[in-house]
């Protein structure tokens, strides 16, 4: 009976036009980016990197490489995915109840969680299929422009260079992180929507928390950096980046440091983040159920 | 009369040392002359304090007088403005020069007479100061520190394998003065693991240091100007 759900939930999402203004909207975004870096990818490299053009020959040509370019581009769009997560998700339980069919939906002999889980997973499937997307045109596409060659990271506090040759893998276990960190958001868009009778209600305040949530973190307060930003989802969302950051021995009787191919620099600290994320969908799904199971369905 | 004798006596032991450290410097000279290209390949270490980068396989050209270029043709490495300094070629490129005898001292256990080489064209040179840490019985510069008017300063390391008798290094360490690295916490929006706090630390090292180690020489059998574009 799940799948059946299930089925008939990936229907629906199937039919929306909204579903496909996600793809299409992916899609120009990512060619923008890719039309402009193709155009002035050195400028913006120049940019990164000014304040040590005067002591080194910045390789610009190389570092503009595909694998480069993509990491740009999920670090500009999965900041903003979510409002595309919540346009579908935040509409499953409100969009049904403003539409009238959710009286009919739970007239059936199934068990009220059950709608809950399969609209879910039917969210967290469609998360699936926009990263197989995203991973089309920001990676292979751009590979395809671009070239390949070793990837260039610019941290806050250092700059990182991982070798060609170590990078694809990294890219897979950050794009089923990234399923992850967004499957949080549909679980929390789906918990918004059960308390609503319409959708835009929920899609909004998703957004919002998203936003709220996002500045708290990149605020370098102590009061907050301290307290609540190691526990906001925003903060451990951000760890599809931390398969970017490979381990680094230090050079003998040096200060500097060589990264070490094929490792992760604190798996610790992505375990505790994948923890966090878990947490955060069982908590919102546990809420979604419990007050799906005592709301009196009248539309 | 003794005043004015130990006067006459003092400059004639400074000219004579002078031209002891120039010809000094001349015989080398002669010798690094012996090269008028090379290509080499080798491993290049980037130990700057904020890079972390892999070992890289690197090519280095040189061209007489002083045309040098070290290209990572298979990835990404950050090279130092001042590389051109990365081998002699550009100090014993410089025809006008007064030698000046600085002592001794000693540079990997090997003691070393230290010679401040100063151009006297100063306007058509970029170094305006370069000290050599000369092995004199090999006629090998085992150090150099050279101050440039447009790369500031830089310091040299080398070691010596087969390739001696032409002055060129198994190995060279060239050190240089780095600037502040950071980048705005909006635009990297990095992830947490904790490990910056511990970077952050060590952030403050202003020298940033090159090594490399030469697997293979190729002399004197002529290279394009293209590559040096």
């Amino acid at each position: 009976m799940f799948f059946t759900l299930l089925k008939i939930e990936l229907y629906k999402i199937g039919k929306r036009p909204r579903t496909y203004i996600s793809f299409g909207a992916l899609a120009i975004l990512i060619f923008l980016i890719q039309i402009a870096l193709k155009a002035n990818g050195n400028e913006f490299i120049d940019i990164i990197l000014s304040s040590q053009s005067e002591t080194f020959d910045i390789p610009k040509e190389q570092i503009l490489n595909g694998y480069f370019v993509c990491f740009i581009i999920l670090n500009m769009l999965l900041v903003h995915i979510p409002l595309l997560v919540a346009l579908i998700a935040a509409d499953q339980v409100s969009g049904e109840a403003n539409m009238g069919t959710l009286r009919f939906l739970v007239s059936k002999p199934v068990n009220r969680a059950q709608i809950i889980l399969a609209k879910y997973l039917a969210s967290v499937l469609y998360i699936i299929v926009m990263l197989i997307w995203i991973a089309l045109l920001g990676l292979f596409l751009s590979n395809f422009i671009f070239g390949t060659n070793d990837l260039f990271i610019g941290r806050q506090l250092d700059a990182l260079v991982i070798e060609k040759t170590d990078i694809l893998w990294r890219y897979v276990l950050a794009f089923l992180f990234a399923t992850l960190g967004l499957s949080v958001i549909g679980a929390l868009a789906i918990m918004l929507s059960v308390f609503s009778e319409n959708s835009i209600g929920p899609i909004v305040a998703t957004t919002a928390i998203v936003i709220v949530c996002t500045i708290i973190q990149q605020l370098s307060v102590p009061l907050f950096e301290n307290t609540i930003t190691p526990w906001l989802f925003t903060t451990h969302m951000l760890g599809w980046k931390g398969f970017f950051y490979p381990q680094s021995f230090e050079l003998v009787g040096d200060e500097g440091s060589t990264v070490i191919a094929g490792t992760i620099e604190r798996t610790s600290a992505l375990y505790k983040s994948v923890a966090i994320l878990v947490g955060y969908i069982v908590l919102f799904l546990s809420i979604a159920i419990w007050k799906f199971k005592r709301k009196d369905i009248l539309s | 009369m003794l005043k004015y004798c130990t006067v006459v006596l003092f400059f004639l032991v400074q000219n004579a040392v002078a031209q002891d450290v120039e010809s000094l410097v001349k015989k080398i000279k002669a010798k690094y002359e012996k090269v008028n290209d090379y290509e080499a390949s080798g491993k290049m270490k980037t130990n700057v304090v904020f890079i972390k980068a892999p070992i890289a396989k690197v090519k280095v050209y040189y061209k007489k007088p002083n045309k040098l270029k070290i290209k990572n043709e298979s990835g990404v490495s950050f090279i130092p403005k001042g590389s051109v300094n990365v081998n002699m070629g550009n100090v014993f490129a410089v025809k006008d020069f007064q030698a000046l005898d600085a002592g001794t001292d000693k540079v990997n256990g090997v003691t070393v007479k230290v010679i401040r080489v100063l151009p006297n064209d100063t306007d058509n040179s970029d170094i305006v100061l370069s000290t050599l840490y000369v092995d004199e019985k090999n006629l090998l510069v085992l150090k150099s520190k050279t101050s440039t008017k447009d790369n500031g300063t830089y310091e040299l390391l080398m070691q010596y394998g087969d390739q001696a008798a032409y002055g060129l290094p198994s190995k060279v360490e060239f050190s240089f003065n780095v600037k502040d690295y950071k980048l705005p916490k909006g635009v990297t929006f990095d992830y947490d693991n904790g490990a910056s706090k511990d970077n952050a630390k060590k952030l403050k090292s202003k020298k940033g240091k090159v090594e490399i180690t030469y697997s293979s020489y190729i002399v004197n059998k002529g290279i394009k100007d293209e590559i040096f574009r």
